[in-house]
Order: structure tokens, then C-alpha cells, then sequence
């Protein structure tokens, strides 16, 4: 127990008690006259920061608040036990309740957070993904090959893939030169709508579908990705056949690198949900999704980010770079990037 | 018959509250936010964004404007590539900017008093308020979008879309199905919304002249209360007399005087009755206090 002489001593400017009060007849009432100068001092403490005015606060009062903070806690725990002066109780109870929010409240703002995440918490998040990871990345390649091999051998899956837009040159049997035009003749386009189309395309819902999914045990993320590549696959069987595969890749890797890594990091955190609570080892179903649910989310915001980084590319990149080779590079070096931020940055600091 | 509403009414109260061990050790109870208030906080936050981003929106374009520029120039279309990130960001910056400062609230929440807490009494992460957050994607954002896809291709939705569909009807429902009305963001993140009351430390009761020697100023009288006329009432009749007393309205104050009155077998003096009561509520507490610390309790009369 710390008495009010002990805090009053320490920190107080003024003494906690220089109102006089008139001894109360009861124990218990005076043991709250004792200490009602530390309680009033904490709650106008507590008041200020919720009023926002976290600055003005001295750094002496700032050094009281956890003093104060157990002295209340502590207090109530006596009063609920010696005292029936019900409104002393219910006073008590909502102070300590608003102190406990200030005190265990969140530490950082939104800008030591957002450095903590970029600076190693993310990727600590992705790698705690682990065996996932490799499994989404496995289905993914699985999906385009599927694709490809299913198109190859009769080529009326091409429309369903691809779920094709009626004016879409993209369709076996186009030219060579059709298809070339959609990989190097889009300079009359501005990069501002390819970007804005690009955000508010589907590329957001697959991401978040692949994740929301994981929480069904992880097969239907395991269909979103499939789906989802299937038709890469048949794109690629499709250029292909022109002999500009080599083009497209370009074409689809300036982005798509980031934008691929992004739904293969949602498709990862889905299944990290889903593979928890399939197999919760000694947990609760719950507990163990709850934990992994975290670490997901975690890596979520990233891919959001992500997806902001792909629009960028794909709007403005594509159109101003337009030889295959130089796409190329952009793309593998955006990779190499994501994957050294991912792998090899922050090892050590923090699992 | 007041009495019975009143029980209820508690009743009611007590289904929402919940008990966390704070690391001290010290059990505080915690009244859950109601599933309407925290979806108005919701509306009300939604609605303050859009205020916002509708505001900002239109400074830039009355800017961009007065300053003469045209969308083929590359600057207004790095302007306007900005323009849409914040857009696409400004609900999840406006939740984490709140929650994680210092009043740990979006301004919806505090205006309905609600506060996001930890559910096993803890601290409260940035983890678990940023997972929280970015749950409220597939909660709120997937199905306004599978919503939107199902009314664009009008009755070809198809088994697979009616699935998805009731797949994020139940992330939508969650908050209906559990006891703690948590919503998935929640369950994950381990986190609830609870109410932010506060409590005015009232006066004690015990610091009177009335109180401290069952002495009247009024009549000259000193009210003294045997050991069975005491061991009447218990600690429920003890708080309702606080109640009385703090209230202070007279004909309250002699009701309950006058009840006392024919109970201990007194007759009530006219006007003196906060004096009384007073002197009663004081005896009557320092003898139920006393059997606290020996650890006998009595919960009411009856008992």
C-alpha cells in the first residue's frame, strides 16, 4: 500500500491534503479522506489526456500516473472490502477503469507504429507466414500451369478462364499483331486511369477475398488462387502461340511481380488462418485463429500497400517504358527488392 | 411494483457487464458497448470521413482550379494519383490515427462513449488495433462488393456467388451470434468495446455533526441507536438510505424516516428527519463496517 504521504512527498507540488476536512465518524470514510487528494489528482490527470492534452500534462504528473494508477486500483480492492459507502465504490470503479484505459492503453501513435512495421515488423510478419508461403506459391504456379495445359488441350476453356469482355482482342486466334498492340500500343492511354482502373479492379477483392476465405479452414483461398491464375496461364499459353511470350512476361512483370507477390502474400495469410484452425496443436479453435488472425492482418496491410505500389507501376511504368528488356529488369528488380525487404531485412531483431 | 422494475432494470444491466483481472490483480467490471450504439459510432465515423474527404476534395479541385491547371499536366496527375490513395486509405488511417492516440477512440466511439479495451485486461497492442481494423475489410468492404457484383449482373449470380454471398453474411452477422458481441475483428485481434462511464466523487456522508455524534443542531437532540434497533436492516437498506440522503428531497427524507421510525419502534419527530437519518445511516454503517472486517456480512434484512 503507498500512502498519500509517501506520493505527496515524491511528486505533489502541493500538499495533497491542505483542504481541511472535518475527521468523518467512520473508519472507512476516513481512510477515502486520506486519500481522495491522490484520487482527484489522478482523474484530473486522467481527464486532460482524455480531453486530448497529452502535451500540457507536466512531466511530473506524467512520472505520478502509474503511482496514482496502483494507489486507486489498490484502494478499491481495500474500499470493495471495508467500505459500504456505495457511491465511494462506484467512483472508485470508474476511475480506476479510465486510469487502467490511459495506462495500458495503446503506447505508440500511428507514427512509431507505421516505423515499427516498416522497419522490420512486417517482414518479421511474412516470415512468421513460413510454411504457407510456400504453399500458396505452389498452388499459384500449379494454377497457371493447369491453365495453360487446360487451354492447350481445347482451347473453349479460354472464354470461361478468362471470363473474356465482349471487345477484348485478347481471344485465340487473334493476330499477331493484335496482340502485339495490347502489349506496346497503349501510349494513348494516361496513366492515370490505367491507375485508378488498376486500384479499384478486382486485383483489392482477390486479395482480401484470399484472406477472408482462410477462416473456412483455407480451401476456398486455395480455389481463389487457382482461379485466379488459371487464367494467367492461359494468357500466357495464348502469346504463346504468336511467339510473344517473351513480351508478355515483360508486359505483365513491370507490375506484376509486386502485384502477383501480393495475392501470393494474402493467399499465404489466409491459409495461415485456415491451417491454424484446422490443426490448433494444444489451443482452442478460437485462440489459435485469433493468434494467427493477427499475424495475418498484420501482413494484410502490407499487401494493401502493395497493391498501391503495383497501380503505380502498372499505370505509370508500363506506359513510359516501353521495351520488353527494360521491363523486364524493372520487374525482377521489384522482386529482388520485395524479397531481400521480406527475408533477409530485420532477421534477428524480433521473431 | 417499482421495486420489481428496478430489479429487472438491473438485471438487464448485469447481462452486459463483465469482470477483467487487471495485471494488479484487482477484478474491474466492465459494461460491453450495445450492439446499436456501436454500430451509430460506426455511421457516425463513416460520416465524418466522408465530411472530411468531401471537404478536402473540394479545396483541391477549387485550387487546382484558381491555379489554372488541366489534367494533361503531369504534376495535376501525380495531384491526382495522391487525391486517390488518400481516398483509398482515409478509412484505415482514421480508424489506427484514433485508436492508437492517446484517447484510444475514434471521435463516433466518443461521442457514444464506447472504448476499444483488451479482453484478457492487458495492454492494448498496435497489433491487436491495426488487426481489428483491417478485419473490418472483409466484415464491411467484400460484401458491399459482392452486394454491388450480385445487383450489376442482375439474377447470374450463380451457386458460387450465392455461397461467397452467405460465407460474408455470417462475417457480417458474427456480432449477433456471440454473447460479448464481438465482431470477427474483435475475436481476432482479442480485443471488445466497452462503455467509458465516469462516476463524480461525492461527498462522504459521515463528516456532519448529525453524522459524527448523532447530534441535531436543529433540535438540540442526540439521536443514539441501540444494538437492536441496528440489526434491522442490512447492507441493501443501507444503500437505498445512501441514495435517499444523497438525493436530499424532503418528502423522500421523511418517508424513509417514517419508516424507520415504526420498524425500530420511534416516533418520528417532525422536520429533523436529515439529522436523523443521518445519525441512523452512520451508526447503522459503522456496525455493518465493523462486521466486515470480521468477516460477517449482512446482505439485507431478511438475512
Amino acid at each position: 500500500m503507498i500512502g498519500e504521504g509517501v506520493i505527496g512527498g515524491l511528486f505533489s507540488r502541493r500538499k495533497a491534503q491542505d483542504v481541511a476536512v472535518e475527521a468523518a465518524a467512520l473508519r472507512s470514510d476516513r481512510f477515502r479522506q486520506t486519500r481522495e487528494g491522490d484520487w482527484q489528482r489522478l482523474e484530473a490527470i486522467i481527464t486532460r489526456i482524455e480531453r486530448g492534452r497529452l502535451r500540457s500534462l507536466s512531466d511530473e504528473d506524467l512520472l505520478a500516473l502509474p503511482v496514482l494508477y496502483r494507489g486507486a486500483v489498490s484502494a478499491l480492492a481495500i474500499a470493495r472490502e471495508t467500505s459500504l459507502d456505495a457511491a465511494l465504490v462506484a467512483y472508485l470503479e470508474g476511475l480506476a477503469r479510465r486510469a487502467w484505459f490511459v495506462v495500458y492503453g495503446p503506447r505508440e501513435g500511428l507514427g512509431a507504429w507505421m516505423r515499427r512495421f516498416f522497419g522490420g515488423g512486417w517482414s518479421a510478419a511474412v516470415r512468421g507466414l513460413g510454411f504457407d508461403l510456400l504453399i500458396a506459391l505452389a498452388v499459384m504456379v500449379l494454377g497457371t500451369v493447369i491453365g495453360w495445359l487446360m487451354v492447350a488441350h481445347d482451347v473453349d476453356w479460354f472464354a470461361s478462364m478468362m471470363g473474356g469482355m465482349a471487345d477484348d482482342v485478347r481471344v485465340p486466334g487473334a493476330s499477331r499483331a493484335a496482340l502485339h498492340g495490347t502489349l506496346f500500343g497503349q501510349q494513348g492511354q494516361t496513366g492515370l486511369s490505367v491507375f485508378a482502373a488498376f486500384l479499384f479492379s478486382n486485383n483489392a477483392q482477390v486479395t482480401l477475398m484470399a484472406f477472408a476465405l482462410g477462416f473456412a479452414f483455407g480451401l476456398p483461398t486455395l480455389l481463389v488462387l487457382i482461379h485466379n491464375t488459371t487464367g494467367l496461364g492461359a494468357l500466357l499459353w495464348l502469346y504463346h502461340g504468336q511467339g510473344l511470350l517473351l513480351d508478355l512476361i515483360g508486359w505483365l512483370a513491370i507490375h506484376g511481380t509486386t502485384e502477383l507477390f501480393a495475392i501470393l502474400l494474402a493467399g499465404a495469410a489466409g491459409l495461415h488462418i485456415g491451417r491454424a484452425m484446422a490443426f490448433p496443436g494444444d489451443m482452442r479453435v478460437v485462440d489459435a485463429a485469433a493468434q494467427a488472425g493477427r499475424r495475418a492482418a498484420q501482413v494484410m496491410v502490407g499487401v494493401v500497400l502493395m497493391l498501391v505500389v503495383a497501380a503505380l507501376l502498372e499505370g505509370f511504368g508500363r506506359q513510359l517504358v516501353n521495351a520488353t528488356a527494360i521491363r523486364l529488369v524493372i520487374g525482377g528488380v521489384m522482386l529482388a527488392l520485395w524479397c531481400a525487404y521480406f527475408f533477409a531485412f530485420g532477421r534477428g531483431k524480433r521473431a | 411494483m417499482a421495486r420489481k422494475a428496478q430489479r429487472a432494470g438491473y438485471r438487464a444491466d448485469t447481462r452486459r457487464v463483465r469482470t477483467v483481472i487487471t495485471p494488479e490483480g484487482v477484478p474491474l467490471a466492465f459494461t460491453l458497448g450495445a450492439r446499436g450504439a456501436r454500430a451509430l459510432a460506426f455511421g457516425l465515423d463513416l460520416m465524418m470521413i466522408g465530411a472530411v474527404l468531401v471537404g478536402v476534395s473540394l479545396a483541391l479541385f477549387y485550387m487546382a482550379r484558381a491555379a489554372g491547371m488541366s489534367m494533361d499536366n503531369p504534376a495535376s496527375q501525380a495531384l491526382v494519383v495522391v487525391w486517390i490513395i488518400v481516398m483509398f486509405a482515409s478509412r484505415h488511417v482514421w480508424f489506427l490515427l484514433f485508436e492508437l492516440g492517446p484517447r484510444g477512440a475514434t471521435p463516433g466511439k466518443r461521442v457514444l462513449g464506447l472504448r476499444v479495451a483488451a479482453r484478457d485486461g492487458g495492454r492494448l497492442t498496435s497489433e491487436a488495433v491495426v488487426a481489428r481494423n483491417i478485419l473490418r475489410e472483409i466484415e464491411i468492404t467484400l460484401p458491399m462488393m459482392f452486394l454491388g457484383d450480385a445487383l450489376r449482373q442482375d439474377a447470374d449470380a450463380g451457386l458460387m456467388g450465392w455461397a461467397g454471398a452467405g460465407w460474408f453474411l455470417l462475417f457480417v452477422c458474427f456480432p449477433f451470434f456471440n454473447r460479448d458481441a464481438l465482431r470477427t475483428g474483435d475475436l481476432v485481434a482479442g480485443t471488445w468495446v466497452v462503455e467509458a462511464s465516469r462516476h463524480k466523487l461525492e461527498a462522504a456522508l459521515s463528516t456532519g455533526e448529525a453524522a459524527r455524534q448523532g447530534h441535531s443542531a436543529l433540535t438540540q437532540t442526540t439521536y443514539r441507536f441501540g444494538e437492536a434497533e441496528l440489526a434491522v436492516y442490512g447492507e441493501l437498506e443501507l444503500q437505498a438510505l445512501e441514495r435517499v440522503l444523497r438525493e436530499d428531497r424532503a418528502e423522500a427524507l421523511a418517508q424513509v424516516a417514517d419508516a424507520i421510525c415504526t420498524k425500530i419502534g420511534w416516533t418520528s419527530g417532525r422536520g429533523d428527519e436529515r439529522a436523523f437519518l443521518e445519525a441512523y445511516y452512520t451508526q447503522l454503517r459503522a456496525r455493518l463496517e465493523g462486521g466486515m472486517r470480521l468477516g460477517q456480512r449482512k446482505a439485507d434484512k431478511y438475512s
